[in-house]
């Protein structure tokens, strides 16, 4: 009896001092989480959500002040993503914060822009090239489409684009989508074309 | 060096699954190759292969020649293109092109002059069997080669194995698997010498150990052509091995288990065997390009269905539209419903036959209704299996199709998605008219798609974390610089006229600066009195002690 007692005790001892180190030498410093979703936000710092950014908004939801819903460019596919992530049930977008768009890029009007910088300033990724009292360019590769630029532009220069398709970033559509249109091999639904 | 030994079989396996289909072959084997000739107008997209598109490096007006290049290859997985006859190019622009978006690409338009005057040429090699494999690689790249069996990709690259692995096996893909298409058998029966030669030089290149070619049994003809050629010309490192016909045994992977039992690793590649597998077609290109100097220009293309009058083989020049190859088999029938690129399993629907023919298209079949049935509606999956039954790459397209109709792609990766080959042999035989074929194509589209918008994201967050350390910076040396500027200015206890010094020299610099940018004046020289009074009136309000800044 006394040796069973004598056992236990020494290995929850054993145990506890084990977990006691692990616990100081392998602390992470922050939350993980927090990085965890910021890896899944669109990271286009639009502001929609109502935070200054995606890394804001990220430690609002680990917080538990913010909800999953309230990004528009992530869309659906973000939400699913943050519910996974958080074990939650996916909600649709709360429309207050704004729909979700094809991606759209900006388009500065090179005839009317008067070198002012304060579009550069605005930019979350440093997208937009210039100096003072020089053209300013968006760089379209780096642009995320976040419209931040647009209300800074004291002459509205700025103009939002869609982004163009082209035949390489043709994706296949979701087979009930197309209600048979698009081409397919034979035995399969089909447009007449001749 | 990794040296890696392959056994070719005597007895060729079965590959799993596959379909025995109706081979339809023999409408368009009745009459021999035949030229399709050169067509008014030749639309030769710019990307007609897996990899970068071609850069154009002519200019429209510009007069041009038959094997001339005329777009070149930016990168290493690329391709050049080059002018199927000599002509005027009378537009670089966008065009219908083969694909099943049915959207438009760059072309270059040429309008043939009908002279078909050919380029100098550049392409042919002295003792060829003889050069070094890098010079044959980089003479096979700027003929504009790649892989005719359908995939199109650039030939020079697949004739290199790279600097650490060496090549065991070359199988020359004969297997001609799918209905309707007959272009390689028409090609064997026809040129089988070149067809021989090119494999030489492949073997060559590729410092092969053995060759074979994997051809099926249905193509009695083409079996005796390439024998008695192989015969004649008293190779012995060259087998030939029918392997049973079924579809897809042309496959790739599905060629190479058929010949040596060996499996390709799941979305690996046959050099991870120490196996390279090319097209008997490219094979052809090869030898017409580096022993008679021709770059790709031209193709056999298989014109079937019981929607053209006389079905045939063409040898097909690239860029040359639909239209005129229907025309050329004598027309539509009025049996024609619809008309496909490629075979009825894995061809995609033309919009319409303005579409050009490219250095991919081995068949063009202009379907009648009874060839291509409106399939009924889809129903749910019962879970029948009987997709899993024909899979030939052993996969479980039943749980791939649930996972893509739920669109859930983690999951589906796990059941090997992107080892699908889209033959179709599953949506063939689903009792519930479930077009698997694409849900697959959609998730996989759909994933490549996430993959880069995740890649975006990250730079984007990189970008905005540069940026956020940027005005940090900036911040503190602003802050840095005022609190200096604050140590230098500060006034000493007492001394008002050391202050008086410092306020007069700061007025000092003030002014110096101001002359140094004032503004020059400019068209002065020709003043109206109106002018010269509002001159005056500035200048006035411009002096010192007016009070302004």
């Amino acid at each position: 009896m006394l040796t069973a007692m004598l056992a236990i005790g020494t290995l929850a001892a054993l145990f506890g001092l084990l977990l006691g180190y692990s616990a100081i030498r392998f602390r992470v410093e922050g939350d993980p989480i927090v990085d965890q979703i910021d890896h899944l936000l669109p990271q286009t710092q639009c502001g929609q959500c109502g935070y200054a950014g995606c890394r804001p908004y990220a430690e609002a939801i680990a917080n538990g002040e913010a909800d999953i819903n309230q990004c528009p460019p992530g869309g659906e596919a973000g939400i699913q993503a943050l519910a996974e992530l958080l074990g939650v049930d996916p909600k649709p977008l709360n429309a207050e914060h704004g729909e979700h768009t094809e991606k759209r890029v900006a388009v500065i009007d090179e005839k009317t822009c008067i070198g002012c910088t304060l579009c550069i300033q605005a930019c979350p990724v440093d997208a937009i090239l210039g100096a003072a009292k020089q053209m300013h360019t968006v760089i379209e590769s780096e642009c995320t489409g976040c419209d931040l630029c647009v209300p800074p532009c004291p002459v509205d220069c700025i103009e939002m684009v869609p982004v163009k398709q082209t035949i390489s970033r043709w994706k296949w559509p979701y087979p009930e989508d197309t209600g048979g249109a698009i081409a397919e091999p034979v035995g399969e639904p089909g447009n007449q074309l001749i | 060096m990794q040296c890696l030994m392959v056994t070719l079989l005597s007895q060729p396996r079965r590959i799993p699954g596959g379909l025995r289909l109706d081979a339809n072959k023999a409408q368009s084997l009745q009459q021999p190759l035949r030229a399709a000739g050169v067509p008014e107008r030749l639309y030769i997209p710019l990307s007609q292969h897996i990899g970068d598109a071609a850069e154009p490096l002519v200019e429209v007006g510009d007069q041009v020649l038959k094997g001339q290049l005329i777009a070149r290859s930016p990168g290493y997985i690329s391709a050049p293109v080059h002018a199927s006859s000599s002509g005027e190019v009378v537009a670089i622009g966008d065009y219908p092109v083969p694909h099943p978006s049915g959207m438009q690409a760059a072309c270059i338009v040429i309008a043939t002059d009908g002279r078909d005057q050919a380029a100098a040429d550049d392409l042919r090699m002295e003792n060829v069997l003889q050069a070094d494999p890098a010079d044959i690689r980089q003479r096979v790249r700027d003929a504009g080669i790649v892989g005719l069996g359908g995939a199109g990709f650039p030939t020079s690259v697949k004739l290199n194995p790279g600097p650490d692995r060496e090549v065991d096996l070359l199988v020359i893909n004969a297997a001609e698997c799918e209905p309707y298409i007959s272009c390689d058998e028409a090609l064997m029966c026809s040129r089988p010498w070149e067809i021989l030669e090119g494999i030489r030089i492949m073997r060559h290149a590729l410092q092969a150990r053995q060759v074979v070619i994997g051809i099926e049994d249905n193509m009695p003809n083409a079996i005796q052509c390439l024998q008695h050629c192989l015969d004649e010309s008293e190779e012995t490192g060259i087998r030939m091995i029918p392997v049973p016909t079924i579809y897809p045994a042309g496959g790739e992977k599905q060629l190479i288990y058929a010949l040596t039992g060996e499996e390709v690793p799941s979305q690996g590649l046959p050099i991870d065997l120490g196996i390279v597998c090319h097209n008997v077609g490219t094979a052809a290109a090869i030898a017409r390009a580096l022993l008679q100097g021709e770059p790709l220009i031209s193709r056999v293309v298989t014109v079937t269905g019981e929607g053209v009058r006389q079905p045939a083989n063409l040898e097909v020049r690239i860029g040359t539209p639909v239209a005129a190859l229907i025309e050329a088999c004598g027309g539509y029938t009025d049996a024609v419903a619809r008309l496909l690129m490629g075979g009825p399993m894995m061809g995609f629907s033309l919009r319409s036959d303005t579409i050009p023919a490219i250095k991919t298209t081995n068949c063009i079949l202009a379907a009648s209704y009874r060839e291509a049935p409106q399939a009924p509606p889809a129903s749910p999956c019962i879970r029948c299996s009987d997709c899993v039954d024909v899979c030939p790459a052993g996969l479980l397209p039943q749980q791939l199709y649930w996972y893509a109709h739920a669109r859930d792609f983690d999951r589906i990766q796990d059941y090997h998605l992107f080892d699908c080959i889209e033959c179709g042999c599953c949506a063939q035989v689903c009792p519930s008219h479930i077009p698997l074929v694409q849900y697959y194509r959609f998730a996989k589209t759909e994933i490549w798609s996430l993959e880069s918008e995740r890649q975006f994201s990250e730079l984007a967050r990189q970008r905005h974390e540069a940026r956020l350390q940027r005005l940090e910076r900036e911040k503190k040396a602003l802050e840095e610089r005022r609190a200096k500027a604050r140590k230098s200015l500060k006034p000493k206890a007492g001394d008002a006229d050391a202050k008086q010094a410092e306020i007069a020299a700061a007025l000092q610099r003030v002014k110096a600066k101001k002359a140094e940018q004032s503004v020059q004046a400019r068209n002065t020289s020709e003043l109206t009195e109106q002018q010269q009074a509002d001159i005056a009136a500035a200048e006035r309000r411009r002096s010192p002690g007016s009070g302004q800044p």
